[in-house]
């Protein structure tokens, strides 16, 4: 099937994927060829293309999926490939998020920085 | 003395060689950031033609259109103003076309007892209205070159905070349409509410919904979905402002250097004039002190000013080729 990555930016990914796993609000969701018209709202999470030459990673921060056609289109403004990730930020991102959580442990901004910062280390360390 | 002349000519000219050479460069680079800001509004259409296309979608799915960011108030008491302008000058009339189409849509909306809000974007149309005694609700800057997704984002938020609050009621977004290289138009856009039938959300009740499943409902889907809009609607006026912004440039120092170009050729020529009525002078002056020791009979005296005569047309001719 064919598959797209947009960000508002640029095409990030275009191309024939036999596999996509991503994260949807209610949960984990992983598409096949002529998959169901679907759409759903994206997570903060990692999402997975198996490309023709290999496994795509990328850590996703919210957006949306459009699946029709036997095409999947994602839509997200915080897609970062795996090699784009800057691994020293994500951690202190993530050691300022849990510090603004032990000071506020209902700071839905910082639960979600948390959440953002363990995408993203999940996902370049898996590489 | 007419050297004196010669020398202040030289100098402006000079100064005006320089201003050249900034203008020129200015040309250039402006050129070269067309091209870039162009691909810049290419690359972001995808990502808005696709949020439409999902909207569709989610409205042919029995997504109700009753997000705060479609609802049209039925009173409208105070309309903000996106503004976005340049952070530099130097641009033509970039700047003063986009401000001063703002300026007058504030007065209309003034005589019918409307209020307004300003949300700016570039140091150009903070100092503007500022300067005029406008109250400013947010100023934005350091961006109109290049702006990024995240700086439409913040702006997008803040707009939608006033709208969504209540406090406006109506938000005109004003930039510049960049139609082409040689054309940019100013455009004073509604941009909140949205309109259902600009997003195709109107399509709703006869629209197939083609069986799509959604996960969370519709609804929910739709209300995160609208602020992605706005922000994409946003992003692409200002990166349509920043093209417009460059092309504006580049035209006025193109004009600016073929100014420099010709106020060149003309201060050479009254130069070359002014050097040449003083060397006419020089000779007038020579010549007429020779005929004046000739008369005087002595032979000798005259061989010594040929002599300086010829010395004299030798350093002028080395003069001229100088020049």
């Amino acid at each position: 099937m064919q598959v797209e990555l947009v960000s508002p930016e640029a095409v990030l990914f275009s191309g024939e994927c036999s596999q996509v796993v991503t994260r949807t609000v209610d949960g984990d969701i992983a598409f096949l060829d002529n998959h169901a018209p679907f759409i759903g709202a994206l997570d903060i999470g990692q999402t997975q293309l198996w490309a023709n030459d290999g496994v795509v990673s990328l850590a996703i921060n919210g957006g949306f999926v459009e699946v029709s056609g036997n095409s999947v289109t994602i839509l997200s403004d915080g897609a970062l490939a795996a090699q784009d990730i800057n691994i020293q930020d994500a951690q202190s991102d993530l050691q300022a998020a849990e510090e603004a959580l032990n000071a506020d442990a209902d700071d839905g901004a910082a639960a979600n920085a948390k959440k953002w910062a363990e995408t993203r280390i999940q996902v370049s360390s898996a590489v | 003395m007419a050297g004196g002349q010669e020398r202040i000519l030289r100098r402006r000219i000079g100064s005006i060689d320089a201003t050249k050479k900034i203008t020129r460069a200015m040309e250039l680079i402006a050129a070269s950031r067309i091209v870039k800001a162009q691909g810049r509004v290419q690359a972001a259409k995808p990502y808005s033609e696709k949020v439409t296309d999902v909207i569709t979608n989610l409205a042919g799915g029995g997504a109700g259109v009753d997000h705060p960011l479609l609802t049209t108030a039925e009173q409208v008491d105070r309309v903000a103003y996106v503004v976005i302008a340049a952070d530099r000058g130097l641009c033509g009339g970039y700047n003063n076309n986009v401000l001063r189409a703002v300026e007058r849509a504030i007065e209309a909306d003034k005589s019918q007892g409307r209020d307004y809000a300003l949300v700016l974007s570039g140091k150009k149309a903070a100092g503007y209205f500022s300067f005029r005694g406008y109250e400013i609700h947010a100023a934005y800057e350091g961006f109109s070159d290049q702006p990024n997704y995240n700086d439409a984002k913040a702006m997008a938020e803040s707009v939608a905070e006033l709208f969504e609050s209540g406090q406006v009621q109506q938000v005109q977004l004003a930039y510049t349409h960049f139609l082409s290289m040689g054309s940019q138009e100013v455009a004073v856009e509604q941009f909140m509410p949205l309109e259902p039938s600009e997003i195709g959300a109107d399509a709703a009740e006869d629209a197939d919904s083609g069986g799509y499943e959604f996960e969370p409902e519709p609804a929910e889907i739709l209300g995160r979905l609208l602020p992605r809009y706005a922000e994409a609607r946003l992003y692409a006026a200002l990166l349509e402002g920043s093209a417009s912004e460059h092309a504006a440039r580049q035209r006025a120092m193109k004009a600016a250097t073929d100014n420099a170009e010709d106020l060149k050729i003309n201060l050479t020529r009254i130069m070359n004039r002014a050097r040449q009525d003083s060397i006419t002078t020089e000779i007038m002056e020579i010549v007429s002190g020779a005929e004046a020791m000739s008369q005087d009979d002595d032979d000798g005296l005259k061989d010594i000013i040929e002599q300086s005569l010829e010395g004299s047309f030798a350093s002028l001719a080395s003069d001229r080729n100088d020049a």
